[in-house]
């Protein structure tokens, strides 16, 4: 054995200094890139890139992803995957706005009341965490491979939406829900950014300070000895699951809230944008490591190089090779990291 | 001989286990009072895991009766085992690698924060801490870091805090599946140590071991299993090498069942 496993004496615990805990952490250095990229816009277009507006249309845009990518931390950190976020968005999307509809007078939910609204969004919650906790069902009692469950309501939960609206979006979304929450702001942040931070915060606080976050972490390491702890492994996938869905179902109604339709169409990619954010974000694709706080940079690198590359006059379509490149070398670097921690 | 039929504390009547085509327990007993140390020895399939398992809730026996104080029980899962102060350290470890040691040390049994915090469910991460480092420095586990993952320390550091785990919470038995197999000679040492002051502190410990020497160092009595059986039991202080190697072979004939 080594000397230090010999040292006789007690007190050999010691702690790292926190600034070395830090820099040992995969975030703090795809941090760095997002500081990089901003400040290398800032300094190309100092006009154009560095003002109030880039950062509320950047926001405002990345705060549905955002809401999506959060949920996907938990999932991903218990070693899961959920194709299905985009397409349970649309569903929870279209279940809200044929609610509120159906709730107005003539079919016309462009005049809709608060409560009406607040209808709405319990109804895109219902059907968000529906979803949601099929997929935890399927995942965590019949033992399904979570790719294939994901993938099977990636498809279903489309085409129930579609089946629900004959495949036309629905266009008559209450002005109150539009002004509110989708170009509403108070002392200039827009409240979808308002929303979607609340929810981040919830969500790190989630994750990193409580029991909950604390088994998530543990399913996600080894399943089998959580389960010889006398951790109850199936019920809490099946509540992250559900958790996702609801988060997605939100995701929806905040949707509807911006485009002011169900944009059926528009969520194909919804759940590898997220999938992407959060592995970009350092969170492992094997289990047991991630945080927020990464998933939100995760976010935001293919935000700013989208945004930057239209401001500075690039041909955008770099956008998905660069965020690409990042993507790969990011999964690369957690491989080493876990093969040089599981030497033994 | 020790008071395992005097007052047993944990017995195991005629366990049967099957994996598929293969009998892991063709008919296994144990018995175990408080206060001493059993060894359990065998030869690989012997059956000594399976029976661990059985015994701690990990595995449900197809056949065969677990009595706690005399009394039937039914250890559905490794939480009935526990509740009834039955702790174990797997020879897989069961650590969840990417967790630091204390968070492992308190797996399953968090740590939450007095009032309305800890009401909406905030982990006192602090106290546990603390609690860890005295624990681990009672029990002479040394870490560089309490703060890094499991998986980044040694095979031997591992199985050291595998150890502490089931020794800290452990109020009545104690199961060690081999837990020197992958430690020097100082952390052996230290871990017979804690074997031994858990016994004195009225816990029964159930050590699974291929070392022999150690076997005879520390156990008061030897059972032996082969192919799934008891075959043999010893009390350490009259028991020799040759005994325990012919039993574990079949050299020796089979014990008079009951």
């Amino acid at each position: 054995m080594t000397d230090v496993e010999s040292r006789p004496g007690t007190s050999d615990v010691v702690r790292r200094r926190p600034v070395q805990r830090l820099l040992g952490v995969s975030t703090v250095w795809i941090a760095l890139v997002l500081v990089v990229l901003c400040v290398l816009f800032s300094v190309l277009r100092p006009d154009a890139f560095p003002t109030l507006f880039t950062l509320q249309t950047l926001l405002i845009e990345a705060s549905v992803l955002l809401v999506l990518a959060v949920g996907m931390t938990f999932v991903i950190i218990t070693a899961g995957i959920d194709l299905s976020v985009g397409s349970v968005l649309v569903f929870a999307g279209v279940i809200a706005a044929t609610l509120m509809e159906a709730l107005s007078p003539g079919g016309d939910a462009s005049a809709a009341g608060p409560g009406v609204v607040l209808l709405g969004l319990l109804g895109a919650l219902a059907g968000g965490g529906a979803w949601g906790l099929l997929n935890g069902l399927l995942v965590a009692r019949a033992r399904i491979p979570p790719l294939i469950v994901t993938l099977g309501s990636f498809g279903a939960a489309l085409g129930a939406a579609q089946l629900i609206t004959d495949g036309v979006d629905v266009r008559t979304v209450p002005r109150a829900l539009r002004d509110g929450l989708g170009f509403g702001q108070t002392a200039q942040v827009p409240h979808m950014v308002a929303l979607a931070a609340v929810v981040t915060l919830v969500g790190a606080w989630l994750l990193h300070t409580t029991r909950f976050g604390r088994r998530t972490f543990a399913v996600g390491s080894n399943a089998e000895a959580a389960r010889r702890a006398g951790i109850p492994v199936r019920g809490h996938l099946v509540r992250v699951y559900t958790g996702v869905g609801l988060l997605a179902g939100l995701a929806g109604f905040m949707s509807l809230a911006y485009f002011g339709t169900t944009t059926i169409s528009g969520h194909s990619t919804d759940n590898l944008n997220a999938i992407a954010a959060v592995v970009l974000g350092g969170t492992s694709l094997f289990g047991g490591v991630g945080t927020v706080f990464g998933t939100v940079i995760g976010v935001f690198i293919p935000a700013v190089l989208t945004k930057g590359f239209v401001i500075v006059g690039v041909q955008q379509f770099w956008q998905p090779v660069a965020i690409s490149a990042v993507l790969v070398a990011a999964v690369w670097f957690d491989q080493v990291r876990r093969r040089s921690r599981d030497r033994a | 001989m020790g008071g395992s039929d005097g007052s047993p504390l944990l017995q195991a009547r005629e366990l049967r286990k099957s994996y598929g085509s293969v009998q892991a327990l063709r008919g296994a007993s144990f018995g175990l009072a408080a206060g001493e140390v059993v060894a359990l020895i065998g030869d690989n399939g012997a059956g000594k895991s399976t029976l661990v398992k059985c015994l701690s809730g990990v595995e449900r026996p197809d056949a065969g009766e677990i009595l706690i104080d005399g009394a039937p029980v039914v250890l559905d899962s490794p939480t009935a085992a526990r509740a009834r102060g039955i702790e174990t350290a797997y020879q897989d470890l069961a650590v969840a690698p990417d967790l630091d040691p204390a968070a492992n040390l308190f797996l399953g049994r968090e740590v939450r924060r007095p009032g309305l915090l800890g009401a909406l469910g905030m982990l006192d991460k602090a106290a546990m801490r603390r609690r860890a480092a005295e624990e681990f420095a009672r029990l002479g586990v040394t870490l560089q870091d309490i703060d890094v993952p499991i998986g980044s320390l040694s095979g031997g550091q591992r199985q050291s805090v595998a150890v502490a785990r089931s020794v800290v919470w452990a109020s009545r038995v104690v199961f060690l599946d081999e837990p020197t197999a992958a430690l020097g000679v100082v952390q052996r040492e230290r871990v017979l140590d804690v074997v031994r002051r858990v016994r004195d502190t009225g816990v029964a410990v159930v050590l699974i071991s291929h070392n022999m020497p150690e076997v005879l160092a520390v156990a008061d009595r030897i059972e032996v299993l082969r192919l799934g059986a008891r075959v043999a039991r010893f009390t350490a202080a009259d028991a020799t090498l040759e005994q325990l190697v012919g039993a574990m072979t079949g050299a020796l004939a089979h014990e008079e069942d009951r």
